[in-house]
């Protein structure tokens, strides 16, 4: 297959640009890194993702697609022929996967990106009570989804194992900060072995950051107010 | 014409007030598949809904041969890879992100943004007119040459965006401010 000019802007530390990574990484596509400078935005992610001005926006043949789902999406039905089949193939899998991942998004990382941004004791341990309850629905998804296999995909990682996945480093961040453990083998013991199995998976290790270089960078992005 | 086997049990959990809701019935309805409507009153959710979405407890809810399937985007995806026939999503990978995107810009921007009118008044109500404007600006130029956002025929953007040219001008009204 011809090399199609692909571009990745993003950042190390974003877990949305990490499950674009992995997608690509899954395909076996090479594709240019293109780092964002913190604290600001380049010209080329303002240009290809003027609604929103953020990151990931992979831009293949100069054509951007942004949202990190929507693109670990793209990237399988565009190199349909390389690697592994990321979403499953049977629709209501699909749906399910989906409205998992939505759920993640839309719920699961409010509540953990709380526990960072809690003003206050109170606040930080109502956001961490939220966090243990919404890990537990995640346990029961990944039993369900998995069905006794490896990952919510199945025997291989997939779109709805990406979408959780790609928090791992920030969410041990985030235990470490709120010093809380979640993905606990006694609370949460599926999804612990889960996340061990996904850290080592190949198309992953790579790319998931240093925790000790995550957590200084956390400390930059959340500063904690001066006692 | 959509093929159905005779076994085919299709119903939808809905409200009539809900574009959420309507959305599915028009997929349904381009489809030419079959269901059964249930009306809930949102005021005293039904234990069918509360156990087929426990997670939101909210409509719509399609249910499939007993499978449910739960959240707008989720369904009409499902229903457009289920029933094959007048696809609603475009057959271009680029396509299909930017239908998505937009369906998503749409949920999750325009009809947020433009909810937060209701109660407010004065300066704080202009605020949200106008940022509802401006958020429509971006869906404007995705019209710009097409009848439709799906092209030539309604397509997946067109469907979501009923959300915009119904329930946001019935809300004008409602409200009384143009946007």
């Amino acid at each position: 297959m011809a090399t199609d000019d692909v571009k990745l802007i993003g950042s190390w530390a974003s877990v949305f640009v990490m499950r674009a990574r992995i997608a690509l990484h899954l395909k076996s596509i090479s594709y240019e890194f293109l780092q964002e400078t913190f604290g600001s935005k380049s010209e080329l992610l303002l240009k290809s993702n003027p609604v929103h001005k953020k990151m990931p926006v992979l831009i293949h043949a100069d054509k951007p697609v942004c949202e990190s789902n929507i693109i670990v999406q793209y990237i399988d039905e565009a190199w349909t022929s390389s690697g592994p089949s990321i979403l499953p193939s049977h629709p209501y899998d699909r749906a399910i996967a989906r409205f998992w991942a939505a759920y993640i998004d839309d719920q699961w990382f409010i509540s953990l990106r709380s526990i960072l941004t809690a003003q206050g004791e109170e606040e930080k341990n109502a956001a961490i009570a939220q966090v243990e309850e919404r890990t537990e629905i995640l346990e029961k998804a990944f039993i369900d989804c998995s069905k006794g296999k490896p990952f919510f995909n199945g025997d291989h990682i997939g779109y709805l194992d990406i979408a959780l996945g790609s928090f791992l480093g920030w969410w041990r961040v985030v235990e470490l900060d709120a010093n809380h453990k979640f993905l606990d083998e006694t609370k949460a013991p599926s999804l612990a072995k889960w996340a061990e199995r996904f850290c080592d998976d190949p198309a992953v290790k790579p790319i998931m950051p240093e925790i000790t270089k995550l957590a200084e960078f956390a400390r930059k992005l959340f500063p904690k107010p001066q006692a | 014409m959509a093929e159905r086997s005779d076994s085919e049990e299709v119903k939808l959990l809905g409200m009539w007030a809900s574009p959420f809701s309507r959305r599915i019935e028009i997929a349904l309805t381009l489809k030419g598949v079959s269901y059964e409507f249930s009306e809930e009153d949102i005021t005293n959710k039904s234990s069918l809904l509360l156990q087929l979405n426990p997670v939101y407890k909210m409509i719509p809810v399609l249910v499939h041969n007993g499978k449910p399937i739960s959240e707008p985007l989720v369904i009409l995806e499902y229903i457009d890879e289920t029933w094959r026939d007048n696809p609603i999503l475009p057959q271009d990978p680029y396509e299909r992100a930017m239908a998505r995107f937009w369906a998503k810009f749409v949920d999750e921007q325009i009809y947020v943004t433009a909810m937060k009118v209701v109660g407010k008044i004065g300066e704080e109500r202009d605020a949200v007119v106008e940022a509802t404007r401006d958020l429509l600006m971006f869906l404007e130029k995705e019209l710009v040459g097409k009848d439709f956002f799906g092209g030539r025929s309604l397509g997946f953007v067109d469907i979501v965006a009923t959300l915009v040219a119904f329930w946001l001008m019935r809300t004008e009204e409602i409200v009384g401010v143009k946007v």
